[in-house]
């Protein structure tokens, strides 16, 4: 007996799933604007993605190819279950590479390589709301947004470089779309935000818990948020990847030893093993080897 | 001062289903002009203020204000986007706990910089120049800028929650009780405060109060309410001095002596 049979394609149900698209649509016809949708229970908790899989299987069909990655790694527990389970329940072929995906699910990281025309991005978002910690009330967010009152998302700002001397907030750094609405653009590091700005990709939001869906079509126009005198920046590192030797990538710390040895590699695992396969080397990356 | 009113009050009412919050209110409102709305605590003082700010909509009648650009407008017809606009520009609104007023989690610069932020103020060091300004001017000491209002004391957050609506100089203050609750020496201080900006920066303000003292000090006229209606108004020294009324003799006879 095949026990698959009992679900339906992609786990929801038709119902949901043109509910949930009605939603994405409106979302992509008003960039950055939170769309609300009756979010369904997913066999897995709040926080884990719960609002990037309702999306994923939502748009998913027969033919896509599915990359989840977690913090830009596609090995880690929360991409290689979500990866899984659409293996399961939809049975769609699913891929580590970033060219080769048509769909890719991706919590806190936007992929290196550049996304093309007809990619799709899915972010798993925890909290949608910009303006949130600084002002509890949803009746009077809604409000900010509808009346376009973003005074307050500065405040932020200004309150970062009185206490540290520079816009210290490194992810989830507030983003206007298209001249109109303020998003948060979910908890991925303010590296990424410029990648957001004219994507040929897709991009579309989840917010299982918070019930909100919104997106960002392609070739959009998504600016950083800052101050005059103090202007927008990414991270900078001063080494390049100690694997594959890339330089302009975000890196990941990793501890070595109890004795403050450290390594900064690629926070991305496809664009790192696809530059070692080219060729690339690091200063570690021999280390392994060796070892 | 202009003979054109800055705000019109024409039979203002509010009702709460069958009881009564305030009715049939009429008063003008002349620019540079300090009006004090005096009564005892359920009299409608509070309700009538919120009805002229935008904060309640009034059951009937109609609040006309005099726009920068000379135009006059009815409040009510105004779409929300316009009357939150003109409240966080043209006008402020000094409440009675700060902690209604302020941004408790923010620190004081921010809190007074938020008002030029909201309208498009991008730069920097700017805004916090004119924070530093403004609590220069409302007696807060420079090197306290970055501190949260939750570490003031009760009189500096209320100074902090005055510097704050006057940053966008606008031309007229609402005041809920801005003394209440503070000490006497300090409300002194914050008296005289009040009365240096206002006249400085000629500013109308509509002040509620029980306290006849405050009412005194800073308006110029007042208006005397009971069970939600104005009973007397006139100019503050006649209706202290020669009180028509008997519920405002009765008031007036009832300042403790010292």
């Amino acid at each position: 007996m095949n026990i698959q049979a009992d679900y339906n394609f992609a786990y929801l149900d038709e119902q949901t799933k043109r509910m949930i698209r009605r939603a994405i649509l409106k979302a992509i016809a008003i960039p950055g604007y939170q769309v609300p949708f009756s979010s369904r229970e997913m066999p897995m908790p709040y926080g884990w993605g719960t609002g990037g899989v309702q999306v994923t299987a939502s748009i998913i069909g027969p033919d896509d190819v599915l990359k989840v990655i977690d913090q830009g790694a596609d090995d880690t527990t929360n991409a290689v279950s979500i990866r899984a389970f659409f293996a399961k329940v939809a049975r769609v072929q699913t891929t580590t590479h970033t060219g080769e995906a048509t769909i890719i699910q991706t919590r806190h990281r936007i992929p290196e390589e550049q996304l093309r025309e007809g990619q799709t991005l899915v972010y798993q978002v925890p909290i949608p709301e910009p303006l949130r910690f600084l002002e509890p009330r949803e009746t009077e967010t809604r409000k900010m947004h509808a009346l376009e009152e973003y005074g307050l998302m500065h405040v932020k700002l200004y309150e970062d470089i009185a206490t540290h001397g520079h816009i210290a907030t490194t992810y989830a750094y507030p983003v206007k779309v298209e001249g109109r609405y303020v998003m948060d653009p979910s908890p991925t590091p303010k590296f990424d935000n410029p990648k957001m700005h004219m994507s040929e990709a897709l991009q579309l939001f989840g917010a299982g818990r918070e019930k909100r869906i919104y997106a960002i079509p392609p070739f959009t126009d998504v600016v950083s948020l800052d101050f005059d005198d103090h202007p927008f920046e990414v991270q900078k590192f001063d080494k390049p990847c100690a694997i594959c030797g890339a330089e302009a990538v975000y890196l990941d710390e990793v501890i070595l030893d109890d004795r403050g040895k450290r390594m900064f590699v690629c926070s991305d695992t496809d664009n790192c093993e696809s530059r070692q396969a080219a060729g690339h080397r690091g200063e570690l990356s021999g280390m392994e080897a060796a070892q | 001062m202009s003979d054109q009113p800055l705000l019109s009050v024409n039979d203002v009412s509010k009702f709460y289903g069958s009881r009564v919050g305030c009715r049939d209110v009429s008063f003008d409102l002349y620019p540079g002009e300090v009006l004090a709305v005096v009564g005892e605590s359920g009299s409608g003082k509070t309700t009538l203020l919120n009805c002229i700010s935008t904060r309640l909509e009034p059951t009937n009648g109609s609040v006309t204000y005099r726009m920068r650009d000379e135009t006059t407008r009815d409040l009510y017809q105004m779409s929300e986007a316009e009357r939150r606009f003109l409240m966080r520009t043209d006008w402020g609104f000094v409440h009675q706990n700060p902690a209604d007023g302020l941004r408790m989690a923010v620190s004081a610069g921010a809190n007074v910089g938020e008002r030029l932020m909201a309208v498009g103020d991008r730069h920097y060091g700017n805004i916090r120049e004119t924070a530093i300004d403004w609590l220069g001017r409302v007696e807060i000491n420079e090197d306290r800028v970055d501190d949260q209002p939750r570490a003031f004391s009760g009189g500096m957050r209320q100074r902090l929650q005055i510097a704050r609506n006057l940053v966008t100089g606008p031309r007229l203050i609402f005041m809920d009780e801005p003394t209440g609750g503070l000490d006497v020496s300090v409300q002194a201080r914050l008296l005289d405060l009040i009365r240096g900006l206002v006249s400085d920066l000629g500013l109308a303000a509509i002040v509620v109060t029980h306290d006849l003292a405050v009412a005194r000090l800073l308006s110029h006229r007042m208006i005397v309410m009971k069970d939600g209606h104005v009973i007397e108004s006139g100019l503050t020294d006649r209706v202290l001095d020669d009180p028509h009324q008997p519920y405002t003799q009765l008031l007036v006879s009832s300042i403790l002596q010292v």
